[in-house]
């Protein structure tokens, strides 16, 4: 346990690194600190001196440890878009973004169980086909034509939902802003979600079914017929069960890497979240905004893995003695 | 030669695939799409890379079975006038190229990378699979977009003809780099298959240098499970560029793929023009499709055991 | 069919239908069990053994269906019954313990989890009963502290520990027959008389039957009393073991017996059958054993030889009866 524990930290340790490294190579590069500072009009003269003062002129390795430290009190720079400090730009959407993935995963884990279970223990039957085929062609179409197809049909040609933007929106206590308190809120959200979730709905269907076939397979599902055990008993504890475990490592990560699609999802729906706003940075060379997105979604990708490491330890009774194989 | 033809011809792998009517039938139709893919600048029937061609009066012209079309542009225009159907065709030619460009460059990091990893064992092989691990959570499109995020920050912001000139290497790296632990992994596990096996011993015993045993011997047993994933992979890689292009890091507008095609339609989406992106999508969702079946399809063939779990 | 029999097998065929045909894995087996008696089921691996155990319970899986035959289980033909029928007798009046005990238990459930419901799916009896059922049949197959055990997951303990944990579940409803598929073969050696000792102790004291499966004659004879010799799905030599053991009538069961590792003859190769049982889709005609008999007849390759008395076993086998009739 306590090895798996330090790989686990390495793990993130390395990612928040890269990051990092990555981080201070576009600030060092794009960045002009100067003109986000002191604007366009300021002369050559006034530049260096100002230059001179921030440590610009220092040499590399100094103005990293000092891009670190700055960045580990939370001082990512100011965005000039916005005139704000860059980290409190982007945590303002970050509920937006969450809550888009929230319901998202919802929709997965809601409609893929029932879907690739039943798939897994009626192979042959008519409905497992469909289910199979509609799922290869799901993982064919990219995420943001599922979106424009869903924006076509719902809102273009039926009318019935909204296309773009959150609706009504609620700031909870502790300035969580959040679009499912109301009715308006929800139908925006139907669409992004569903967008979302298209791209790992067909992943988990085929995971849940490859992996619940297998165990089926196995002595122990054997043995728990010979017990005489009803069936639903069989499929959804001694099964289920045991087909968790490689769902939640696998299903863990995809979860993780569906932020990366909230780029693609909310530039359709113009959904102001953290992807949204980082495309606008990139658009803009908005270097503090571009590097605070990139750090907290480190943070959540670590945040994350540690969330399914734990996850994945309750299911496992193994991993509490002797770590993960 | 000849020999080589008539054992393919009798082969068990011919046998099944022509007794399969979906495998088949992917492959025509991928042959097919790929065959006008290149055939662009002959079968296309404006050049959309010759500004002199089009003309703005022309945007936005419904397909021709419409009221509004014209028989001059078979499934109508785009915003800036040009030619739908032949912007699909330079189109589809760009996506392929960047997705098996981008395949190939992933495969040989990967190849070389999973292969160093299985052979040399210990440190190395812990760091470049953490890394390969770190890639992998993070999502390869999320990768991408880092990568090229970074690419336009080393060219400069004033380099923006040169990054519209260089789009297609651009983009070849980019999701070549994003996407080679896949192939990294899966020849690692089976170099350390093949690691265990006599012969390999046998080359150490007499001498033979790492490399050469890497390369030579071990390296030719890896590649059946390569071709698998490749299959896959070059539909992900074209799926990537069209997600980098929608996104706008991809290919210009003022050069047609799949996915600018897709972002440029999606403007006029509410004003009518639904066909500026439905067609270029359609084209993209085939292609995709019919390059994941037949992977499925070859895996499912090279690995006979998943057929007797059905 | 006396009172006195538990168990009667008739005729049982056995067919998996595969892509390239349909192949019969189980040929007309006909035996019967006792109550309280232990029969052993002998014969290389391939040649029907655990398909006919597990047929008895109507477990054998996909692609193979019983195509023929009856299984007589007190009265009643389990090859009929309703797949909710055949559930309530299994693990109730017939149990089985299987071969590998590292696989047989879940390994994310408790013991105590994969115990109880058990109980609870053939008695209704609360959660208190059902958990007393459990630690009264761990006492009986010499675990110590039963309660603590029941909380622990199967990968805290040995491979022994195991599978009297499975036997202790096979006991848990007080069954009429057991079903042990090669019980001991994937235990070290000590440990593999132990649990032998244990069956054939629990056997006794319940007056429960035993079927055992095995292809080690050795273990088989220590336990049964009576035992059918099977060879390419055909039961070629039954009768009681000490009969058998002693003056072995079928060629193959004298081959098995001579291949055995004796103590009398410390120096000189084992005997061994020449040949490999032939595989499913290709069984030879006439006579399955034929082509590696030692005292083979042109009619061996012709004609199927039926089972028939000869003294106190029933053998198949053209030469013995030829023999019995001169």
């Amino acid at each position: 346990m306590f090895a798996f524990f330090i790989r686990r930290a390495g793990q993130a340790a390395l990612v928040m690194v890269v990051i990092s490294l990555v981080c201070f190579a576009v600030q060092h590069k794009i960045g002009d600190p100067i003109r986000d500072l002191a604007g366009e009009s300021v002369s050559e003269a006034e530049r260096q001196l100002l230059r001179e003062k921030l440590g610009l002129s220092d040499p590399l390795p100094k103005q990293y440890i000092r891009f670190v430290t700055n960045a580990a009190r939370g001082d990512l720079g100011i965005s000039y878009m916005f005139g704000k400090p860059a980290l409190d730009v982007i945590l303002q959407k970050f509920p937006a973004t969450a809550e888009l993935v929230f319901c998202a995963v919802i929709w997965v884990l809601v409609l893929s169980l029932p879907m690739g279970i039943y798939a897994a223990i009626r192979p042959k039957s008519v409905l497992t086909r469909i289910i199979m085929g509609v799922s290869i062609v799901g993982v064919s179409i990219p995420v943001f034509l599922i979106a424009i197809i869903l924006i076509w049909i719902f809102s273009v040609y039926l009318g019935w939902l909204p296309s773009f933007g959150r609706g009504d929106t609620i700031v909870l206590p502790g300035g969580w802003t959040t679009g499912l308190a109301t009715w308006d809120g929800i139908r925006h959200m139907v669409l992004p979600s569903i967008s979302l979730a298209s791209l790992t709905l067909p992943l988990f269907v085929r995971l849940i079914r490859s992996e619940m076939m297998e165990v089926l397979q196995s002595e122990f599902v054997k043995f728990a017929y010979a017990k005489g055990l009803p069936l639903w008993r069989i499929y959804l504890v001694h099964a289920f069960k045991n087909t968790l475990l490689p769902v939640i490592t696998v299903g863990g990560v995809r979860i993780g890497t569906m932020l990366a699609f909230t780029i693609l999802t909310e530039t359709v729906f113009q959904w102001q979240g953290m992807g949204f706003i980082f495309l606008q940075a990139v658009e803009r060379a908005d270097t503090s905004l571009l590097v605070a997105y990139l750090v907290v979604v480190g943070l959540i990708f670590v945040g994350v893995n540690t969330v399914v490491d734990l996850v994945y330890g309750l299911v496992n009774p193994m991993v509490r003695v002797t770590g993960r194989k | 030669m000849l020999a080589k033809w008539t054992a393919f011809k009798n082969s068990w792998f011919l046998y099944r695939f022509l007794r399969d009517p979906v495998a088949v039938s992917c492959t025509v139709v991928l042959f097919v799409m790929v065959a006008a893919a290149f055939l662009a600048p002959v079968i296309a029937p404006h050049d959309v890379y010759d500004a002199s061609n089009t003309d703005i009066l022309d945007a936005r012209t419904a397909p021709m079975w419409l009221e509004d079309g014209s028989s001059n542009f078979i499934l109508g225009t785009d915003q800036q006038g040009r030619d739908l159907l032949s912007a699909m065709l330079y189109g589809m030619r760009t996506s392929i190229i960047i997705g098996l460009g981008a395949t190939i460059l992933q495969c040989v990091i990967g190849v070389v990378l999973g292969l160093t990893a299985g052979y040399a064992g210990g440190k190395t092989d812990a760091f470049l699979m953490r890394m390969a691990d770190v890639q992998l959570s993070f999502s390869t499109l999320m990768v991408a977009i880092i990568i090229s995020v970074l690419v336009d920050v080393l060219l400069g912001r004033h380099a923006l003809a040169l990054r519209e000139q260089m789009a297609v290497p651009i983009l070849v790296l980019v999701i070549g780099l994003a996407e080679w632990p896949q192939v990294a992994r899966t020849v690692r596990a089976s170099v350390l298959g093949e690691k265990k096996k006599e012969y390999v011993e046998a080359a150490r015993v007499i001498g033979l240098p790492p490399l050469r045993i890497m390369f030579k011997h071990i390296m030719p047993n890896t590649l059946s499970p390569v071709l698998v994933i490749a299959t896959v992979q070059v539909a992900g890689a074209i799926m990537s560029e069209a997600a980098l292009s929608f996104l706008g890091l991809g290919m210009p507008v003022t050069r047609p793929s799949l996915g600018s095609l897709i972002k440029t339609g999606f403007e006029y989406i509410f004003s009518g023009a639904w066909w500026i992106t439905a067609f270029p999508g359609i084209t993209l969702v085939v292609l995709i499709l019919v390059i994941n079946l037949l992977g499925d399809w070859l895996r499912d063939f090279l690995n006979p055991k998943l057929y007797k779990k059905g | 069919m006396t009172p006195e029999t538990l168990l009667q097998v008739k005729d049982l065929e056995v067919t998996f239908a595969l892509r390239s045909g349909k192949y019969q894995a189980v040929k007309g087996v006909t035996f019967d069990v006792a109550k309280g008696e232990r029969l052993g089921l002998v014969g290389e691996s391939g040649a029907g053994k655990s398909i006919t155990g597990f047929s008895i319970i109507n477990l054998i899986s996909q692609p193979g269906y019983i195509s023929g035959g009856q299984v007589l289980f007190e009265g009643r033909d389990l090859s009929k019954l309703s797949p909710e029928e055949m559930r309530s007798i299994r693990g109730d009046r017939v149990a089985m313990i299987f071969q590998d005990p590292m696989m047989t238990l879940n390994p994310v459930l408790t013991i105590g989890q994969q115990m109880l419901e058990t109980v609870r799916a053939h008695r209704n009896v609360s959660g208190d009963e059902a958990r007393a059922i459990a630690m009264d049949k761990l006492a009986k197959v010499h675990i110590s502290s039963p309660e603590r055990r029941l909380k622990q997951y199967p990968h805290e303990f040995s491979g022994g520990m195991r599978q009297r944990i499975v036997i202790a579940i096979s006991l848990l409803s007080d069954p009429a027959l057991i079903i042990a598929d090669e019980p001991s073969t994937a235990l070290d050696v000590t440990i593999q008389a132990e649990i032998m000792e244990l069956l054939l102790e629990l056997c006794e004291s319940d007056r429960m039957g035993l079927i055992l499966i095995s292809h080690d004659l050795g273990v088989v004879s220590q336990v049964t009393q009576r035992m059918a010799i099977m060879y390419a799905g055909y039961i070629v030599e039954v009768g009681p073991t000490a009969e058998i053991i002693t003056n072995p009538s079928h060629p193959y069961t004298q081959g098995l017996l001579a291949a055995l590792p004796g103590l009398q003859k410390r120096r000189g190769r084992l005997n061994q059958i020449p040949g490999v049982m032939p595989g499913l889709t290709s069984i030879p005609p006439g006579c399955p054993f034929h082509p590696r008999c030692q005292s083979v007849m042109p009619v061996c390759s012709e004609k199927i030889p039926a089972l028939c008395d000869h003294g106190a076993v029933r053998v198949a086998c053209h030469a013995v009866t030829q023999e019995a009739r001169s």
